[in-house]
């Protein structure tokens, strides 16, 4: 494995320099100018759902399927077809002209069970450090996604960089029937 | 005695499709599963699959399963059940256990060898304690039993068995305690590995489990980190209070059958150890034994999908069902599909490996 | 009856799953005790959703064993199931009144067993 993905290869996850060496990941100018996908997919597989998924023609891969996504920023609208699309879950679309004050996050969310429309839930880094608390705007259940859910949430602007997902909500339900049996 | 065209060994992926294949093209196929229900480990695989629109990439696992079952029903390819091969004589023919019961020999004019893989284990000091088991196994109880093998997991091994098998774990409820790989990098796919970090759980990486502790059961582990020379350094121990070890530390081919009929081997670490060695049209070194999926050296599901397509193809396509010409253009769609599976940093290994089966094949064609 | 099924561990809702169909419910009698499984599920799923852990223990050193490969591989979880012994409990499913037993080293075979 290239020492570009050392970050990923120890740690788990992409660091930020990572990210930003990659062609899935928009440069500053366009990742605030409005909804848009962010594509941390750093490393040479064999897949390209992304690319079929988006009505848009704004994610390349091309052949062999194993080059990693490219986004066109221009071309991108931030409609968000490609978060369910992609099996890694490396896709989520942000938008920082959300509100004056906040900005959004969408997001695939895997886990039982799911938070409301407007429940607080606090948002997470990389490394599933808390953040900030955000907001539940939406929650996008729809058949096509083939069971995922995608999350839209709203958190504050100067969290922008940092926030990619939520904080797991804790499945109280199996917790307490543990807590009774052990 | 019983008389069929095709025997595919094995009902998962592999074996399915090579059914399937050799079925449409009109001869008689059984298979014969030792399990009590077909598609081997798809129907726990319920994540969205990787490739392309061909390779079916964003369809999970289990409804892979669904459709090949769909398939197997629609074009009446009988499928036997609880069915044990026990050998396979130089004839082609199959000592067979039928429904756990009944002894049947089975005569079989071409023999498609799909019995996939099992589990590596690694030995510690209270390895054998009830909670610790297999990534695969702990797999297999969450998605398809639905019952938790504990409350509080600690993972051996970062490949992508470990990390999603993990992942896996959060979805069913569980906690995942961390994820302890001996090697210096991560082994799994990075999307992988980045889903379970941001879900909070930390990595540990030169590191292995120095030993389970627990009465009649785990109760802790205890890891510890390694050298440049993979030694375990004392004083870095660190323990984790956990009620289950998962091992996903890889697989090994289940070639016991391939072994039994004779066919030649090579040993080749990158898929997974002894594997038998075939051709680029999947038959071994015995005529008429043809081999697909993990049994081949370990691999996908989405690929040993393929090679089940490409053993179903060139099996009737010897029995007389194709000409040369169509079996050509259908095996290279095949091997198209194949090939675009096996690039990039993590397939590139597997592709050489193959080819060194196949060319070592090439080696021993004459007199064995 | 131990293991009421609505207590347990059993992973009732799943985000790819969904909800736990509703299954026909069986009695199994372990070591004697009457407990609950579902129709058609594994020995072995039973037990740990009943919270058992421990299937057999070895012939020398007396010492645990439970469920380890999950799919009828290892043979760690044997135990004996209407008096036969040695059946690997992963892949045998419960039926009504299955009598199984925790397996002490190699297990006796009993006069009347028969075949699950």
């Amino acid at each position: 494995m290239s020492s570009i993905t050392n970050h990923l290869k120890t740690v788990g996850s992409p660091s930020l320099k990572e990210l930003k060496g990659s062609p899935g990941f928009p440069d500053e100018l366009h990742l605030k100018k409005g909804p848009i996908a962010i594509i941390e997919c750093i490393e040479e597989i064999p897949c390209n759902p992304c690319e079929t998924a988006c009505p848009r023609g704004a994610i390349i891969v091309g052949h062999p399927i194993t080059k990693l996504p490219v986004l066109d920023v221009e071309k991108c609208i931030g409609c968000g077809l490609c978060i369910a699309a992609c099996p890694g879950l490396a896709i989520y679309v942000k938008d920082y002209t959300y509100s004056d004050t906040e900005a959004m996050i969408v997001f695939p969310y895997e886990y039982y069970p799911l938070p409301s429309t407007g429940d607080k839930v606090t948002m997470v880094n990389r490394r599933g450090r808390e953040v900030c608390g955000g907001k539940v705007v939406r929650i996008n259940i729809s058949e096509k996604n083939n069971k995922t859910p995608v999350i839209s949430v709203s958190f504050p602007k100067k969290y922008f960089e940092k926030v990619v997902s939520m904080k797991r909500l804790l499945n109280k339900r199996f917790l307490s029937q543990w807590t009774i049996h052990l | 005695m019983y008389k069929t065209s095709i025997a595919v060994i094995g009902g998962g992926p592999a074996g399915l499709s090579a059914a399937i294949e050799a079925a449409k093209a009109g001869a008689q196929v059984v298979v014969m599963d030792e399990n009590s229900r077909p598609g081997g480990q798809l129907f726990k695989q319920i994540h969205k699959f990787f490739g392309s629109q061909q390779h079916k990439a964003g369809v999970r696992g289990i409804d892979i399963g669904k459709e090949l079952l769909e398939e197997t029903q629609k074009l009446g390819i009988e499928v036997w059940l609880d069915t044990e091969v026990c050998g396979i004589e130089s004839n082609k023919l199959l000592w067979v256990v039928k429904n756990k019961t009944k002894s049947v020999q089975v005569l079989a004019e071409r023999i498609i060898l799909a019995s996939g893989a099992i589990e590596n284990s690694i030995y510690f000091p209270g390895w054998t304690l009830p909670g610790v088991m297999g990534a695969g196994a702990a797999q297999t109880f969450i998605n398809i039993y639905r019952v938790a093998p504990g409350k509080r997991i600690l993972m051996i091994g970062s490949g992508n068995v470990g990390v999603i098998v993990s992942y896996q774990l959060l979805q069913a409820g569980c906690e995942v305690a961390a994820i302890v790989e001996a090697a210096p990098k991560l082994g799994g796919y990075g999307v992988h590995t980045a889903k379970v970090c941001r879900a909070g759980v930390p990595f540990y990486t030169s590191h292995t489990v120095l030993r389970a502790l627990g009465e009649n059961k785990v109760e802790s582990a205890v890891i510890i980190e390694l050298d440049d020379s993979w030694n375990p350094i004392p004083g870095t121990e660190k323990v984790f209070e956990v009620d289950t070890i998962c091992i996903a530390t890889g697989l090994t081919p289940l070639a016991e059958l391939a072994w039994i009929a004779g066919c030649r081997f090579k040993y080749v670490p990158a898929l997974g150890g002894f594997v038998p060695l075939h051709d680029d049209n999947m038959e071994t070194t015995i005529e008429g034994l043809y081999v697909a999926g993990d049994v081949t050296g370990i691999e996908e599901a989405s690929s040993a999908m393929e090679e089940g397509r490409l053993a179903g193809i060139n099996t009737v396509a010897s029995l007389g069902f194709y000409s040369d010409k169509q079996r050509e253009r259908l095996c290279n769609e095949v091997r198209e599909r194949l090939d675009a599976l096996r690039r990039g940093p993590f397939g590139e290994k597997r592709k050489t490996s193959k080819e060194e089966i196949i060319t070592s094949r090439k080696e021993i064609q004459c007199p064995q | 009856m131990k293991g009421l099924i609505e207590s347990m561990n059993r992973i009732k809702h799943h985000i790819i799953l969904g909800d736990l169909e509703e299954r026909k419910k069986v009695k199994i009698v372990v070591d004697g005790e009457e407990m609950e499984a579902m129709e058609g599920e594994m020995i072995a799923a039973a037990l740990l959703a009943n919270g058992r852990k421990q299937f057999r223990y070895t012939k020398r050193y007396h010492s645990p064993r439970g469920i380890y490969c999950g799919i009828g591989r290892c043979t760690d979880c044997i135990m004996t199931v209407n008096a036969i012994p040695n059946v690997r409990t992963c892949i045998t499913p419960v039926e009504n009144g299955m009598v199984i037993e925790t397996q002490k080293g190699l297990g006796k075979w009993k006069r009347g067993g028969s075949c699950v």
